[in-house]
């Protein structure tokens, strides 16, 4: 298997672990935010959707290992490519032309995946360990849907969550073209379409995901 | 023709040696606005050796925009704010009069500052031995049309062809990859029938030499097409990538 990781570890080799897991990424962002809608359905229909996610826990815990291990490879990757590049090119220009010959949102790729993994360890903090091992009084049915409703209420927790949820869009507008590029996908014919599903896909996650905390936030100001 | 000529100011990279340390140098120049902006530099040596002084030293070859040779970064960008210009063509007509022009050598680990404006791009050259080639049995000129190539194919290797290797992508990439200039080196062979028969061996052998050079990876913000002074596209980079991918499965 020498093969395998000396073409890994070759510059091309490094953008096809980006982009590879890259995309099975934004396939979890489409699950995740998929589930997250129901939210929108009311408390019963939430509830019961994560009690059914409860009950088949081992199988949900396997695709939680796979996934952790998807994150793990592009971010330590993302890492190794910021250093070595950085390294590549030591000296900067007196004069910087990077506006007039590229997009703020390729150039802003490290900076943004470094505020989404700011958000993750705490998302991972708080929802996902109240979810997984909260403690709550026996016999009672676990408050998900209280959880969140709580958590937004806090206007601190809902702006976060809203400009990580902004930044995401950023990074996903240029990703998603760009594992298509480092794939050797690219067609004069189907790039535009590939350019405009991208942005269409970071679009739909950011105003997605973003609704749930200014929801929550808005629906707390109403009092109930 | 009339013309009056403009002033401007240079702040111009100068660095003695690759192991000293640079810094700019300030030069109110007077220049007609026909000139090239080599040929500002050549006017401005001329002074600077009247008065004993040591010019500017900077690399160009045949001026026409067609061999590579020279490339400064002006104000920011390769070979100049013009799209698909190489510096020998950049005529100082596009500047203002009063401007303040900063020009500096191409940055990149791989490209080290030989002398003020000179780089080392000998990079590129250990590349091209790696694979920039298709090997032939010598003998006489074969028959032109014995081998059948669409026109579109044959465009396509032609516009890769059209890479000058001067180096610009790397001086505009913000991690110093060459995968534009590799990207285009490969497509002009990987394209035709004549590079059939080295065709995985080429794009392995020559990301490895890329690799080893020192170059970045590319991020894929295209700055490198946005500066080429050929534009060279991008679809090259792709093209480099698929047949590095269809090579690591074949070989």
């Amino acid at each position: 298997m020498g093969w395998l990781s000396d073409r890994l570890n070759s510059s091309i080799g490094k953008k096809i672990i980006m982009a590879t897991t890259g995309l099975l990424l934004i396939l979890f962002l489409i699950i995740h935010l998929a589930n997250n809608l129901l939210l929108f359905l009311g408390p019963e229909i939430f509830n019961e959707n994560v009690a059914r996610l409860e009950a088949i826990k081992p199988l949900v815990r396997v695709i939680e290992l796979v996934l952790l291990l998807i994150f793990v490879f592009h971010i330590y990757n993302a890492l190794k490519l910021y250093f070595e590049n950085k390294k590549a090119k030591p000296d900067k220009y007196a004069i910087n032309a990077n506006s007039e010959n590229s997009t703020f949102y390729s150039r802003f790729m490290t900076i943004s995946g470094i505020i989404i993994l700011i958000f993750l360890v705490l998302h991972l903090a708080t929802f996902w360990r109240e979810f997984n091992f909260g403690i709550h009084p026996s016999g009672e049915s676990h408050p998900f849907y209280a959880i969140i409703q709580n958590a937004f209420a806090n206007p601190i927790i809902s702006i976060f969550y809203l400009a990580a949820m902004i930044i995401l869009g950023f990074h996903l507008n240029h990703a998603f073209q760009s594992a298509f590029q480092t794939f050797g996908w690219r067609h004069k014919k189907y790039t535009p379409l590939v350019e405009k599903l991208g942005t269409l896909i970071a679009l739909i996650m950011t105003i997605g995901f973003g609704s749930i905390p200014v929801f929550f936030y808005l629906a707390s100001l109403g009092g109930n | 023709m009339a013309h009056s000529n403009i002033n401007l100011t240079l702040k111009i990279w100068r660095q003695a040696a690759g192991s000293s340390t640079g810094n700019f140098e300030e030069f109110k120049v007077s220049v007609s606005p026909h000139a090239s902006i080599l040929e500002m530099l050549d006017e401005l040596n001329n002074s600077l050796e009247k008065e004993g002084k040591i010019p500017v030293a900077f690399e160009s070859d045949c001026r026409e925009g067609i061999c590579g040779t020279c490339g400064l970064v002006v104000n920011g960008h390769p070979h100049g704010p013009q799209p698909k210009t190489a510096t020998c063509q950049l005529h100082m007509r596009v500047f203002n009069d009063g401007d303040t022009i900063y020009i500096e050598p191409f940055k990149a680990k791989a490209f080290k500052v030989i002398k003020d404006l000179i780089v080392d791009r000998s990079g590129f050259d250990k590349i091209q031995q790696a694979g920039g080639y298709v090997s032939f049995n010598t003998g006489s000129a074969p028959d032109a049309n014995a081998i059948p190539i669409s026109k579109d194919i044959a465009s396509l290797a032609l516009d890769a062809a059209e890479c000058i290797g001067c180096g610009a992508c790397v001086a505009a990439c913000k991690n110093s990859s060459a995968m534009l200039f590799v990207g285009a080196k490969v497509s002009q062979f990987a394209l035709l029938p004549q590079g059939q028969p080295e065709r995985y061996e080429r794009v392995s052998n020559m990301v490895a030499a890329m690799d080893e050079a020192g170059f970045g990876s590319c991020t894929n913000t295209y700055a490198c097409e946005a500066e080429c002074p050929k534009g060279i596209s991008v679809s090259n980079i792709a093209r480099m990538n698929r047949d590095f991918l269809k090579a690591s499965i074949k070989m």
